[in-house]
């Protein structure tokens, strides 16, 4: 026991990948074996990661369970992991909805072995990104797990669809899309790899709590520009990376591609938690690396954050396709995780700014749940109906009645109904960021508005009005697996909106750390 | 007195092809059990010499030396460091890959994997070689095969052209790198080729700055650099499969590795000097070879437009004169020649089956060869600099060093990655996804399990360096120590 607590996170870091490496042994004929396996398998890092979080001590500020090993000694880097509050939820929300997206992926029937691979594979890179305290291997992280998420949506992507590249030059929509996901999130890493290498050159460590210390100290560069022009441009290199993932308007074309194209359950991982590894940069490198900087530029972020809010809630609203409309949405919803953020970076040290940034937190890991279910709703009536246009839809609720429950409650909790979880953590988001910037809250709070419309548009045009009696006999009701995926959502989505104190206790601490 | 390793790497080569020319001419197999027998034995004994190395007393080690021309100071000495260690075990697994891919050469199997091996013998002998005179008789021993396998065995519509191209350009260059090698023997008044000699012969600041273009340039052309880099892709694309996998993965390394040994690491005043301007040279190769091979349509032209890139980065590494830049170079060096050697292999695979390397005609290959296809892949981000691959490793210190000297080069340097990472998407997509063609889908079939063995060895490889840089790094840092120590402690 003492030897799984000493290396639990490299154990929860590494299962995905000894998991990968067993799945290749398999013979790929056996499909319905090699899914069991990924299943089962899925769940033992969300067991550890339990253990984690009820060994975690929550009364301690600072990194827990950290390991620090030698891995690339001549540029100081080494391999150092370790949690807080904040990442310890984000490997939560990761190890649990793995195995949900494994079940989810049951229905995939072409080349079920490689594909089971991959989504290992990407879930390595995103725990890395969460539990790494080494800015390099962050970055080795971030980057890995752009690769099997290109392959899920250019191999496994929705399988109809043209889009004009170039003068009447069609491709697929899905090599589009991944294409566009690659390319734009490599386009935007390539600023943070340079600060990245900068500050390595400068400081001559990688280590991130070793970096916190050292990079605030830097008053000679070797440079002939000032030192604050070169943290302020390397402060934007970081941001518009990671606003890039998140994504913030107006860096988020990337996004309704991708999550449209993407299979079912790569779609979920994608609003899960792929958007999350975003935010996190800000909270874990931004924020504590530049403060001066994102103490200035805060009102600008905000604004951008805003903007975000108002225009992917209209742009889900104007939406004839019910998967692009969910798409939208996370624009709008993670539009509120960096309004916190941002409030935060403002008013470092206040009350409101402590209660921003838990809201921020606490948002990322609501929005993860609802979308991840929102987006494996999406795939249920698609895989039924294989139309994913609004139109063609329509008072589908007597056919299919506990689907058409489930679609409410979901829902209702991405639109922030209250006694559900998004209503804690963007009234949180709210509350803190109102006394600092109280017109773009409020702007915010009439985005909200729309976000009620297209939810409610969403709903109405797939369950309520006239019967499309084109669907009779053909529907089917929600089946025994896709059943126990959603299940676990709801319950965690219900659990934090009536006692949201169980989640907030564990951020809270190292929020106040972040200042 | 130790066993004479380095010695039975560099003859081994030689000594087996001249047993092959002895063969009857039909003996086909046997011809090639023998070459791989005589690959594996200098595979193994790479990997031998590699681990031995003693990375705490660091230096030269595993030193022979016998006089071989006592007169003029000549002798054969050699001995490895750790900037030439990795190099060698580069060698030996590009000469056994080379070997198992080769298998299905038809046409005079004999005579082939006689001039491949003298090559390799050339090749091992530069990379091994402490005297001046040796490293000369060395480099040439190894261009002069190239010559004949490129236009004997070569693509048809081109190989006279290339093998031409590429002999003349590689013997200007060496005849300007001897002359300043030769400036160098007499003006030291040493009265040797010893290089550990020359080392501190203590040239005047002037006389280095003039003979350093003529040894770094001469070598460097070799390396690919700009502009003399236009006879590598033609070079590389009219080879046949093996010998663009030696000329792409170990031949460059020879002009880079020879520039930092004869140019930086004995006029190191004179590099201080000119390496501001190398280094815009290097910004080329690495910026515009990246632009050429993302606009190529022929799919072996890409690759060899991308060697011109990375090969770009190794120089510039070099040309930072510190203790990042360099160390990047040396293992960049090792990790190129693993990756394009892959490269090479994959588009031999499926150009022996279609005939065609025209991107636009290719297509679903995943669909006949997956584990070529996986390799590929590996190659393609390995190429692109993806963490957790060897690329990766190297570049990064690369950028480093560039930040430290040259701020702004590593900003235009980097848009090479975001460049490198289009073509090798729209190649991956283009070729090895998507439909098979109707032509191509009754014929092709998977390739042999040699090939799969060879694909499968260098893929493990360039993951291995990346997960783990820790078994390369140390040893390349001994190497790039001795480097700085020349260069005055920079």
């Amino acid at each position: 026991m003492t030897f799984i607590l000493e290396n639990l996170l490299t154990i929860i870091l590494f299962f995905p990948i000894l998991t990968a490496l067993l799945i290749c042994l398999l013979p790929g004929q056996q499909k319905g074996l090699i899914r069991w396996v990924a299943f089962i398998f899925s769940f033992i890092p969300f067991l550890f990661s339990l253990v984690l979080w009820f060994n975690f001590d929550k009364t301690q500020t600072g990194f827990q369970f950290t390991q620090q090993v030698v891995w690339y000694p001549p540029i100081h880097s080494s391999y150092h992991v370790g949690v807080d509050g904040i990442s310890l939820t984000m490997v939560l929300l990761t190890t649990l909805l793995i195995p949900l997206t494994i079940l989810t992926s049951f229905n995939i029937k072409d080349r079920v072995k490689t594909y089971m691979v991959l989504f290992f594979l990407l879930q390595f890179g995103m725990l890395g990104v969460f539990l790494s305290l080494d800015l390099l291997l962050f970055f080795v992280f971030w980057e890995f797990g752009l690769v099997p998420m290109y392959f899920l949506i250019n191999q496994w992507g929705s399988e109809t669809g043209e889009r004009e590249v170039w003068k009447g030059i069609k491709v697929p929509s899905r090599i589009y899309a991944s294409f566009k996901f690659m390319i734009y999130t490599m386009a935007g890493s390539l600023g943070l790899l340079l600060a990245i290498q900068m500050i390595g050159a400068i400081t001559g460590t990688f280590d991130i709590p070793e970096l916190f210390i050292r990079w605030n100290s830097v008053q000679e560069l070797p440079f002939n520009i000032s030192t604050s022009t070169v943290k302020a441009l390397a402060f934007w290199a970081f941001v518009i990376a990671f606003a890039i993932k998140v994504p913030v308007w107006p860096f988020h074309t990337w996004l309704p591609d991708a999550h449209t194209e993407a299979p079912t359950a790569g779609s979920m991982i994608l609003a899960g938690v792929l958007l999350k590894l975003g935010a996190y940069g800000f909270i874990r490198l931004v924020l504590p690396l530049y403060p001066e900087q994102s103490n200035a530029y805060a009102g600008w972020l905000a604004l951008f954050a805003v903007l975000s809010i108002i225009f992917g809630a209209l742009a889900a609203f104007g939406q004839k396709d019910f998967k692009r409309l969910v798409a939208y949405s996370s624009v709008n919803h993670m539009g509120f995780v960096v309004l916190g953020i941002a409030a935060a970076a403002h008013a470092v040290g206040t009350q409101d700014a402590t209660i921003a940034l838990n809201g921020a937190v606490l948002q990322m890991f609501n929005h993860g749940l609802s979308a991840a279910g929102m987006f494996f709703l999406v795939g249920v009536i698609y895989e039924r109906t294989h139309t994913r246009n609004l139109d063609e839809m329509g008072g589908l609720f007597p056919l299919i009645p506990v689907y058409g429950g489930i679609l409410i409650f979901t829902s209702m909790a991405s639109l922030g109904l209250p006694g559900l979880n998004g209503f804690v953590s963007e009234f949180m988001v709210v509350r803190g960021s109102w006394p600092i910037f109280t017109v773009y809250t409020a702007l915010a709070m009439i985005g909200l508005l729309f976000t009620g419309a297209y939810i409610l548009k969403g709903i109405a045009k797939v369950l309520h009005g006239p019967l499309n009696t084109h669907w009779i006999g053909h529907l089917t009701e929600i089946n025994a697996r896709e059943a126990f995926v959603i299940a676990p959502l709801m319950v965690l989505m219900l659990s934090i909106g009536v006692w949201p104190a169980w989640i907030v206790d564990v951020i809270n601490r190292a929020v106040e750390m972040v200042f | 007195m130790q066993f004479p390793v380095l010695s039975l790497i560099i003859f081994t080569p030689i000594i087996t092809a001249l047993l092959l020319l002895l063969l009857p001419e039909n003996k086909k197999t046997e011809v090639r059990v023998i070459s791989l027998a005589a690959a594996t034995v200098a595979l193994l004994s790479s990997i031998w010499v590699y681990f031995s190395y003693d990375i705490n007393q660091a230096g030269y080690q595993l030193i022979e030396k016998y006089s071989w021309l006592p007169a003029m100071g000549i002798s054969y000495h050699v001995g490895i460091d750790g900037m030439s260690a990795p190099l060698i075990l580069l060698t030996g697994i590009v000469m056994f890959t080379g070997v198992l891919i080769s298998w299905g050469v038809d046409d005079r199997p004999r005579e082939f994997f006689a001039f491949l091996f003298i090559l390799a013998t050339g090749v091992f002998g530069v990379f091994a070689s402490l005297d001046l005179f040796m490293l000369f008789f060395f480099y040439e021993i190894a261009v002069f095969p190239m010559y004949l396998l490129i236009a004997i065995w070569g693509w048809k519509v081109t190989r006279e052209y290339a093998a031409m191209k590429l002999t003349l350009y590689l013997f200007i260059g060496s005849v300007i790198a001897l002359v300043g090698a030769l400036a160098m023997y007499f003006t030291s008044g040493l009265g040797t080729f010893n290089m550990l000699e020359l080392e501190n012969a203590g040239f005047s600041t002037a006389f280095q700055k003039l003979w350093f273009p003529f040894v770094f340039m001469g070598f460097a052309v070799l390396g690919g650099i700009f502009p003399f880099h236009n006879w590598s892709p033609d070079g590389h694309v009219a080879a046949p499969t093996a010998v663009s996998m030696f000329h792409a993965g170990v031949l460059m390394k020879l002009g880079a590795f020879a520039a930092l040994r004869v140019g930086i690491m004995l006029l190191p005043e004179g590099a201080k000097f000119w390496m501001p301007y190398v280094i815009l040279l290097t910004l080329v190769n690495v910026v515009y070879g990246a632009y050429i091979a993302s606009v190529q349509t022929d799919f072996k032209y890409v690759i060899g437009f991308s060697s011109v890139s990375h090969m770009g980065l190794v120089v510039m590494g070099f040309a930072t004169l510190n203790n990042n830049g360099m160390l990047g170079a040396g293992v960049q060096m090792f990790s190129h020649g693993v990756m394009t050697a892959l490269f090479f292999a994959v588009v031999g695979m499926i150009y022996d089956q279609t005939h065609t390397r025209e991107i636009a005609k290719l297509g679903g290959m995943r669909k006949v060869m997956p584990l070529v296809t996986l390799a590929f892949i590996i190659g393609g981000l390995v190429s692109m600099g993806m963490p957790l691959f060897s690329g990766f490793i190297a570049e990064f210190p690369i950028f480093m060093g560039l930040w430290t000297s040259y701020p702004w080069v590593a900003i235009v340097a980097a848009i090479s990655i975001v460049i490198t990472a289009s073509y090798i998407i729209r190649i991956i997509g283009r070729v090895f996804f998507g439909e098979l063609p109707q032509e191509f889908s009754d014929h092709l079939h998977d390739v042999s399990i040699l090939d799969k063995i060879a694909i499968g060895f260098m893929s493990f490889i360039l993951i291995l360096l990346g997960v783990y840089p820790q078994i390369m790094v140390p040893l390349v840092q001994t190497g790039v120590n001795n480097v700085l120590r020349l260069l005055g402690g920079a």
